[in-house]
């Protein structure tokens, strides 16, 4: 462990002190991301156009490897004291990057320090509200967001003779439908498990995920996914599991090759999955909203983001900050914002550019890149949608998937294994509030 | 006496040995040291608020009846990897001893595994072996097992040993080569004067001349599954289905790195390091008493 640190810390050292070596005029700004493709393209080009654009700052981005990766890099950067001064940090990393009140600056902070123009009001609140105080002070800039949507394969469909399901109920009998035509190893599935069959499933219900409005309002959180919805919906999945006509893809996208080869003709995971599936899917598809149970009272209600967001790091001089800010100004201008959701399939994150999108007419030809938006839209947030706020979210989602798997596996009941989740996860948010700076 | 005419100076040897002793201090035991530091510690991921609490971090780690499971789940995975791979090697290696054509070639061809990093070793069996990419599961399949390792902790175990043991084949079969080929021909032809036939002159002969290499082998096999597997165990099943793959060093990391949790990762890298220390010492103690040089 401490060796990796060290070598880590070295690599760091070796990298900025190679990048610093030449006395340069401009004020160089470090990007960490974990985007690769086309992705990184589009990092590399933002980053060129606003280099070009002015003569003070030079935005320098560096691949880190994947979201824990960049992240991890970025920690142990800055307990050896370099740390870069954006880094990209995903959804899930969110509650640990704010507990560090102090290696963080706040973006609303920066904005109002460096005096740039900058209202919140101007972007979506059904993806702002992830990453803002309950106040609505904005801590991190979004950059590339996404929600779960039901991905279908229209031509499958149709031989089967199954028509696009709404509700829960009606994927049900469609995955068995399907099975009976064919599909005899999959009928529907999904990526992320606990993403889309706990935390997407209870924003989508209106119930909490835990309290406090899901980890948003404090760390002392408790969770409490035991209830009777997610019980349900689990069990539904354990008895469908048992003929295949849900099978379970594992704990990351790993699965997601089952949708583009056809093999699972409906598959729930995150929209930024329109690349590969345009790249390699030969058949009609069709990205839908999620399904529902009809019986939950008051649903659908609204989806959650996922993706990263933009963090920057504390401790750097002034005049870094000022250039930051530029930079995040030069990003929410309302053509790049188009651009990025054009080129990435990542939303648009200020109303103007979603406005701008839909004028241009983008979502006619392709309605599936609108639905993601429509899902975080299609309710004003509650207590229970607004986002999610729990320490140790990676290490989190491992423990929920195991005791899932345990309850797909018929080890344990769908309550038991839920129980068990809750109260494993509840240790380690206690762990996690135990060394979250006060 | 002796030794010291060989150097005028007493401060020479010192000299001699000290880039060696600091490459030591500074890459093994500062580490060490940093590690056993840490884990009295509750520290957050960034470092920016740290207590000292004594033992609490070990104390949680026993009251957890999930990580005695890991523990034996780890010594079960070890024993596993250690003896399937040895003697898996072991009968590669008999086997590429004999005079056939095209030898050297087999012997490069088996050697390859070695040089793949273990996180590839993971990807390349879930390639074959992943219930819905793999090519393999369509043939289980067929066969009419319901292959399904993303559920079945069992199965789920069993890809990990086998890619783990597959890739630790490679370095066992280069020292059992290297073994094989400086038993003197002699002792083996004087043996077949004697009418012992190929078994019987393979487990009176020829393995009680290897036990050096074999005893070498049997730790640091140990020490690999303990160590370098989590790599493996992260691209092919991250722990699971349940913990059914969690072994004492995937916990470490996956606490540590993942979790941010430095203080109970570098406790339970601490118990790591005396587990390993105590085994290494029992193999010594006990095993080579029967290993003849």
């Amino acid at each position: 462990m401490a060796l990796r640190h060290f070598g880590a810390a070295a690599a760091v050292a070796l990298t900025v002190g190679l990048g610093a070596s030449p006395a340069l005029a401009v004020t160089e700004i470090q990007w960490w991301h974990a985007m690769t493709g086309a992705n990184n393209d589009v990092i590399v080009k933002l980053a060129n156009d606003f280099n070009a654009s002015q003569s003070d700052y030079k935005v320098i981005p560096t691949y880190k490897g994947n979201y824990p990766d960049t992240m991890n890099a970025g920690i142990a950067a800055f307990r050896a004291g370099n740390a870069p001064h954006i880094m990209q940090v995903f959804e899930v990393g969110t509650a640990t990057m704010m507990a560090a009140t102090g290696a963080v600056k706040p973006v609303y902070k920066l904005m109002a320090e460096t005096g740039e123009k900058f209202d919140p009001k101007n972007y979506l609140p059904a993806i702002t509200g992830y990453y803002s105080t309950s106040k609505g002070e904005m801590l991190s800039f979004p950059f590339n967001s996404s929600s779960t949507v039901m991905w279908v394969n229209l031509d499958e469909l149709k031989k089967a003779n199954v028509e696009i399901p709404k509700t829960w109920p009606e994927v049900f009998e469609a995955g068995k439908k399907l099975k009976a035509a064919g599909h005899d190893t999959c009928g529907f599935s999904g990526s992320w498990v606990t993403w889309v069959n706990l935390e997407q499933l209870s924003a989508w219900h209106n119930v909490p995920l835990s309290s406090k409005a899901n980890g948003l309002d404090g760390f002392d959180t408790v969770l409490e996914f035991n209830g009777p919805l997610q019980v349900k919906h689990l069990e539904n999945l354990v008895e469908l599991q048992k003929t295949k006509v849900y099978d379970y893809a594992g704990r990351t996208n790993t699965g997601e090759g089952r949708f583009t080869s056809g093999e699972c003709p409906i598959y729930l995971t995150s929209s930024a999955f329109f690349g590969n599936v345009k790249a390699q899917a030969k058949f009609n598809f069709t990205a839908v909203p999620m399904p529902y149970y009809p019986d939950a009272k008051g649903a659908p209600q609204n989806s959650i983001i996922g993706g990263a967001s933009l963090w920057v790091m504390g401790g750097k001089p002034a005049d870094d900050y000022k250039g930051v800010a530029k930079f995040l100004t030069f990003l929410s201008d309302t053509d790049r914002q188009v651009y990025i959701h054009k080129a990435s399939g990542y939303l648009p994150i200020t109303k103007a550019a979603y406005a701008k999108a839909k004028e241009e007419g983008f979502y006619k030809d392709q309605p599936y890149l609108e639905t993601p938006l429509l899902e975080l839209t299609n309710k004003e947030p509650t207590e229970n949608s607004r986002g999610l706020r729990l320490g140790n979210m990676v290490q989190l989602r491992d423990v929920w998937s195991e005791e899932i798997e345990q309850a797909l596996a018929g080890k344990k009941t769908a309550k038991q294994a839920l129980d068990a989740a809750v109260e494993r996860g509840n240790t380690m948010l206690r762990q996690f509030e135990k060394t979250a700076v006060k | 006496m002796q030794k010291q005419a060989i150097f005028q100076s007493r401060l020479l040897p010192y000299a001699l040995v000290a880039p060696q002793l600091a490459i030591v201090l500074i890459f093994f035991y500062w580490p060490a040291l940093q590690a056993v530091i840490q884990s009295f510690l509750l520290q957050d991921a960034f470092g920016l608020s740290s207590s000292f609490v004594w033992f609490d971090n070990y104390i949680e780690l026993f009251r957890d009846p999930a990580y005695f499971a890991t523990i034996v789940r780890t010594f079960f995975f070890s024993f596993a990897i250690a003896i399937s791979s040895l003697s898996f090697a072991l009968l590669l290696a008999v086997m590429a001893d004999k005079p056939l054509r095209g030898s050297m070639l087999y012997r490069t061809l088996l050697i390859w595994p070695y040089a793949v990093a273990p996180p590839v070793v993971g990807v390349l069996w879930i390639f074959m072996l992943h219930p819905s990419l793999g090519v393999l599961s369509r043939y289980l399949r067929g066969l009419g097992i319901d292959w399904n390792p993303l559920l079945d902790g069992n199965q789920a175990a069993a890809l990990v040993i086998l890619a783990a043991a597959w890739k630790q084949i490679s370095y066992n079969f280069l020292f059992f080569l290297a073994g094989l080929q400086s038993i003197p021909k002699s002792v083996i032809e004087a043996a077949a004067i004697d009418g012992a036939r190929p078994m019987r002159r393979f487990w009176t002969v020829i393995f009680p001349l290897l036990s050096p290499t074999i005893f070498f082998l049997l730790v640091i096999n140990i020490v690999y599954a303990f160590f370098d597997t989590f790599g493996i165990i992260d691209t092919m099943t991250r722990g699971g289905p349940g913990t059914s793959t969690v072994t004492l060093v995937y916990k470490v990391y996956s606490d540590g790195l993942l979790g941010g949790n430095l203080g109970s990762s570098a406790a339970q890298s601490v118990i790591l390091m005396i587990m390993v220390i105590v085994l290494t010492g029992i193999q010594f103690r006990f095993v080579e008493r029967k290993v003849t040089y």
